[in-house]
């Protein structure tokens, strides 16, 4: 499971270029400060984690259940 | 491998994301990265002191649940030497800017160096004084425009691994906030080297450099770092891009070790 904290989330999309497989990408979705969230595909996803490593704020969290 | 979530638990004060750093700012990847190079080690963080200077490269140690120095401006490296060397069982490592680091800080660089004193030195190279509203550094890029440089540097940057190298620093590596996973492999052997390791990384600073420097989209700045680097294991093909990767790997008589055996001579 991805998920995305809305309220920690600076909207940079390093997530989004960082991911190999185009898992995450950007979305119409705004947060309380105006900012563009990204949204995941979860099927698309194989859990490398390259994405939480890329995301300057802790915002995106990969639970691999 | 572990979450995000896990790492914050661990290791973050809480209620201190999202920090306070600008949006596309590279310091959280190296918080991040250096969080997970701890965990992987199995270190424990409260035999650990987090050492920082002034800027906003030096905002990091601040966020880390464990025993943490923010000091003044360009001495971290003399704070760090004086922990090391009064308990040489904690592990230090330091945050550094590029202006703390190279500019008000050199001398305490290169002196850290020569003495191989065991610390681990993070320099979050992101060239300019971002904190002050973006001056030109000592790695500030030729032909780059900054607000002390506004018709375009015309002064040699320094390259700030070829310094340590050259100073003999046992353990020398550099990456960008592009290459998370090869930056956390190289803190890793950082934090396991006895003596000073030195670890730079290239980080952006879209507020204060880049956006006077012709990228001004997040996606652009992530991709001029991939793009404007070459592995020194292919250097020799592209020398115009810049080198990254495990550039020195050397052993040394260390400080803290040849201070042990000098009291145990003389008290013979
Ligand atoms: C003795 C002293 N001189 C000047 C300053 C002002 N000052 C604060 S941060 C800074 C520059 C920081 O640049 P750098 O180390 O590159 O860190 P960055 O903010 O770019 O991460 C300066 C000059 C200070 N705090 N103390
Ligand atoms: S875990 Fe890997 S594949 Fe999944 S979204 Fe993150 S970067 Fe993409
Ligand atoms: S990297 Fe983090 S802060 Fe940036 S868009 Fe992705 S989740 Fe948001
Ligand atoms: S001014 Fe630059 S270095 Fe400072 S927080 Fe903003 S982007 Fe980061």
């Amino acid at each position: 499971m991805i998920t995305i904290k809305e309220n920690y989330c600076k909207g940079c999309g390093y997530c989004i270029i960082a991911c190999p497989t185009k898992a995450l990408k950007r979305s119409n979705k705004i947060n309380s400060r105006g900012i563009e969230i990204p949204i995941v595909e979860e099927e698309k996803c194989n859990k490398c984690h390259i994405c939480e490593l890329s995301c300057p704020d802790f915002a995106i969290n990969v639970e691999e259940e | 491998m572990i979450s995000n979530d896990e790492i914050y638990e661990k290791y973050i004060r809480k209620g201190t994301m999202p920090t306070i750093l600008c949006a596309g700012c590279g310091n959280g990847i190296v918080l991040n990265t250096t969080l997970r190079a701890i965990d992987e080690l199995k270190k424990d963080i409260d035999k650990m002191v987090f050492v920082s200077g002034i800027g906003c490269s030096s905002r990091l140690s601040s966020y880390i649940k464990a025993d943490g120095l923010h000091t003044t401006h360009g001495r971290p490296i003399a704070f760090a030497t004086g922990i090391k060397a009064a308990n040489p069982d904690l592990d230090i490592v330091v945050f550094t800017g590029d202006g703390d680091c190279a500019g008000i800080g050199g001398n305490h660089l290169i002196h850290g160096i020569r003495r191989n004193i065991d610390i681990t030195v993070i320099v979050l190279n992101n060239y300019n004084y971002g904190m002050t509203g973006g001056q030109a550094s000592p790695t500030t890029p030729l032909e780059s425009l900054t607000t002390t440089t506004p018709y375009d540097s015309f002064e040699h940057p320094f390259d700030l691994s070829m310094l340590a190298m050259a100073a003999g620093a046992p353990f020398v590596a550099r990456w960008t906030i592009s290459h998370p996973v090869q930056l956390v492999k190289s803190i890793k052997k950082g934090l396991q080297v006895k003596g000073f390791s030195f670890i730079e990384v290239l980080t952006p600073c879209p507020t204060s450099y880049w956006r006077r420097n012709r990228i001004r989209d997040y996606e652009g700045i992530y991709r001029w770092y991939k793009e404007n680097t070459v592995n020194v294991k292919r250097a020799e093909s592209e020398p115009d891009k810049i080198c990254i990767g495990e550039l020195q790997n050397i052993q040394k008589k260390e400080w803290t070790e040849q201070w042990k055996e000098l009291v145990e001579r003389v008290s013979k």
